[in-house]
Parts: C-alpha cells; structure tokens; sequence
C-alpha cells in the first residue's frame, strides 16, 4: 500500500523533523513564526516514526538560517533542519545547543532580577547539553523544568 | 611582573561573586587586608582614595556591610554619596535599577549596591562603567562578607586548609553560607553543614563542595558536630526569606548556642555569625574566648579598604 503522507511535500522552504513529540508549537513560538513571515506553515504533530512520536514542521518559500534554529535545541534536541529547493534537500543541519541562551527561556527565580521590570533579556549559560542544563548569568539559578519557561 | 598583572586585573573590575576569582586572587586581597588592619582601627592614616566618590546604594536594610563600607571610603579619604532607605529616591516613582544605577555611575568612581533582587549587582554591572561592589543581592551572594569571613578564619587559625568547619542554621536560605561553603571548599576545608531537615544546605552548592574535592558532612546534631570543630559558623534563621510563616516558627529555635552546648567543644574553636544574631547565640557566650562575631565585623573594614583600593585605584 503506498505510504500516505500526513503534509504535502513543499517545493521550495524549510522543514523542521524530529521535534520532540507534542512541542512543534513552542518551536513556533521561538522561531517567530509565522508572525515574522507571511509563509505557508504545516505543522504535523504525534507522527509515527521509527524513533516513536515526533512533529514536523514545514514553512514554504522561506529558508531559515540554520544558527538561528539552534535556539530550539532546549525543547526539540533531535530536530534537524533540511532546507528544501525545488523539492530536494539542498541542506541538511542538526541542531546543537548554543553556549548561551538569550531571551528564550525565563528564569524560575521569582526574585531574579531578569524577572524585575528592568531592560534585559533573559540570560542563561548553557553547562550541560545532553541532557540539557542551563545557569541563569543573573542569579545563578537552574531552571529543571526549561520547556515550561519558554517565554 | 605577577603581582602587576594581579593589580591590572583588579582595577575597574566589579565584585559580584565569590565565584568570579581564583585562589590566588583571593589570596590577595586577604594579603592586602591584613595590611589594611591598622589604618581601619584608625591607627594610621592614608588617603589614597582622596577626591574618589563612592555612591552607597542600600535598596535593602543593611547595618554592618553599609557602615563599614562608608567606613572604609572615609578611611582611605574618599567621599560616600547614597541612600539606605530607598523611599526617598526615584525608586518610589517606579525608577528602574537599572536607570538608577545609570545616574550613580555619572556621581561616582565606584558603586556599592544591595538590592532585593537575587542577580541585581550582576545587572548593575552591565549599566555601569563604574566597578559595582555587591553588598548583597536577596538570597543570592554576598562576597565582601565572604571574603571577611575568610579573612577571620584564616586569621585566626592561621590557616583555613584542613581546619574542620561546621555551618549551622538557615542554611538553605541563607545568602552566606553558599558562598562561603563554595569558599571554604576551595581552601580545602573540612565542612560540616547543622541545619533542621527543612533547611539543609541545598544540592547544588554540595555539588560544588564535591567538585571541589571536599564531600561535606550534613546533620542536624549541633552537639556531635561541634566536638572536634575549629569554627563553630551560625547563622540567622531568616524570617524575610522564609515563603510560608508556618514554616518559619516550625525551625526558629533550633538550636541555641550557650555555655553548656559548648562545654563539649574544643578549647580554641572560634565561634563566627555574619549578625544580626536573634536568638541562636545566648549573650552568655559573648563574654568567652570563642565568640569571634564582633572581631568578625570588624573585619569587614580592612577587607572592604582593600577591595575600595584594589578596584578604584589599583594597590598604590
């Protein structure tokens, strides 16, 4: 029987697999999207794949900067990246999780100052990738729950 | 050619964490700490920090850190401008820190700042130009009483490697002892951490011990830690720290510091208290050999004259 796919092939974009089952909204949520583009966006969520559950996400006609997905390395460490051009794969990317993490994830010290009415961003150093582990640069604090901080 | 390199390190940077400098550099300071001693009792005079202001900002209630700072520009013959009760400044109109600490940096040479806000010097920082000093940021760090706590301990033990250290109190709270654990580990003490089970020192800071090399002890028997103790280090069960007031009568009173608990101790173990003490040192224990918390606040005038010194101006 032939294998029917869940959302449509795009000609040209980005598709973004292997996000961690159940967070393709919070990728959104941090690459901007789609408030930042007019694109055609598909998201597939609890798709089957050999590793278990995972979502995918498609946006046509606009290729997102590899570096700039990293920042999603937190909640959806296995993501990779293929930037699609005339239905090929022109790229392929893994993500991998910066030094630092800025403006993404807020902190879980009610009293940290990045949580005050001052003019920062969040700031955290990134000291473990695998499993994921950050330190607040303000307080010192790490976060354990880093999927719920997403801002 | 070392010690110029130390010195060009030191000029303009900022104080915010224990964790910011090495052994060696904490060394250092305590070096020129000692140096500092007769011109903090008043026994001799230098004004190197003469026509230097230091802009004193205590969000916060503060008696000892803020005196013996101002204390200590004085001293050097610098001038101290600030507050110590923030409703008479701009804050009351909803000013930002960060804005404030902006204007402080135009008045002055360096910035002594106590905040509320757990990360707040690390933040004054980056808006000033002007090296910030940490006088206390909420329940995070405190390194100038870190330092002086150093600085008692190694002054009177002659030594702080090897010597067998037991923190007692709030020690999940309280903003001293983390840094001061960390510390001590790094000179290679021998921790013991007191406190109620609801208080105990938390797991990152022991893990820092132990990356250290040092694996602290924790109880909560005083009495068995305190025998074979050379400094006996007692904290305030905080009550502004504490979330929930059920939990903070629950552990107030744990333990009580007199001269029968210390009958069991040895001769020459030093008692220490960052103070304000309540009621975990009976003012009995005042009048013995063991209570070093007095000399301890004094203390924080060398180690403050030298930290002035060392960031405004450089060693001179």
């Amino acid at each position: 029987m032939k294998k029917e796919l869940k959302i449509p092939l795009i000609k040209n974009g980005t598709v973004i697999d292997h996000i961690t089952a159940g967070n393709a909204v919070k990728v959104l949520h941090i690459l901007g999207i789609p408030l930042s583009s007019s694109s055609v966006v598909s998201v597939a969520m609890n798709v089957k794949s050999k590793f278990g559950k995972k979502d995918i996400v498609k946006v046509e006609n606009r290729e997102i900067d590899p570096q700039e997905v990293d920042k999603i390395a937190l909640i959806a460490p296995k993501a990779t990246i293929n930037i699609i051009r005339n239905y090929n794969v022109a790229k392929k990317h893994k993500v991998e999780i910066p030094n630092e993490i800025i403006g993404i994830v807020r902190c879980s010290n009610p009293t940290c100052v990045s949580n005050a009415n001052e003019p920062v961003k969040s700031r955290f150093k990134v000291i473990n990738k695998d499993p994921p582990k950050i330190k607040c640069y303000f307080c010192e604090r790490e976060p354990e729950d880093i999927a719920d901080r997403i801002i | 050619m070392l010690v110029f390199l130390i010195l060009m390190k030191f000029k303009g940077r900022d104080i915010i964490s224990i964790k910011d400098f090495t052994k060696n550099e904490l060394n250092y300071i305590l070096d020129y700490a000692e140096e500092m001693v007769p011109y903090a009792k008043g026994e001799k005079y230098r004004n190197i920090l003469k026509g230097k202001v230091l802009s004193s900002l205590f969000f916060e209630p503060s008696t000892r850190t803020r005196l013996s700072f101002e204390s200590s520009m004085n001293r050097l013959g610098g001038r101290v401008i600030g507050f110590s009760d923030p409703s008479g400044t701009s804050q009351k109109k909803g000013e930002s820190l960060s804005d404030t600490i902006r204007m402080a940096d135009s008045y002055s040479d360096a910035i002594v700042v106590r905040h509320p806000h757990e990360g707040a010097a690390r933040l004054a920082a980056e808006f000033s130009e002007a090296p910030v000093l940490n006088a206390g940021d909420g329940a995070g760090r405190h390194p100038t009483q870190c330092l002086l706590d150093l600085f008692t301990i190694r002054k009177e033990k002659k030594k702080i490697n090897s010597k067998r250290i037991v923190l007692l109190g709030d020690l999940k709270y309280g903003r001293t002892v983390h840094s001061l654990a960390y510390a001590l580990a790094l000179y290679g003490a021998k921790l013991t951490f007191v406190s109620p089970a609801s208080l105990k020192m938390p797991n990152e800071v022991v893990g820092e011990c132990k990356d250290l090399g040092i694996d602290p002890v924790s109880t909560s028997n005083l009495e068995k830690a305190i025998k074979d103790a050379d400094v006996l280090y007692a904290t305030r069960i905080q009550k502004e720290r504490f979330p929930d007031a059920e939990e903070y009568n629950r552990v107030v009173g744990s333990y009580k510091i007199n001269n029968e608990l210390l009958r069991n101790a040895k001769e020459n173990l030093i008692i220490m208290h960052p103070l304000p003490r309540v009621t975990e040192i009976d003012p009995e224990v005042d009048k013995t050999h063991h209570a070093m918390y007095f000399k301890q606040a004094f203390n924080g005038v060398p180690v403050r004259m030298a930290l002035l010194s060392l960031v405004i101006r450089g060693k001179l």
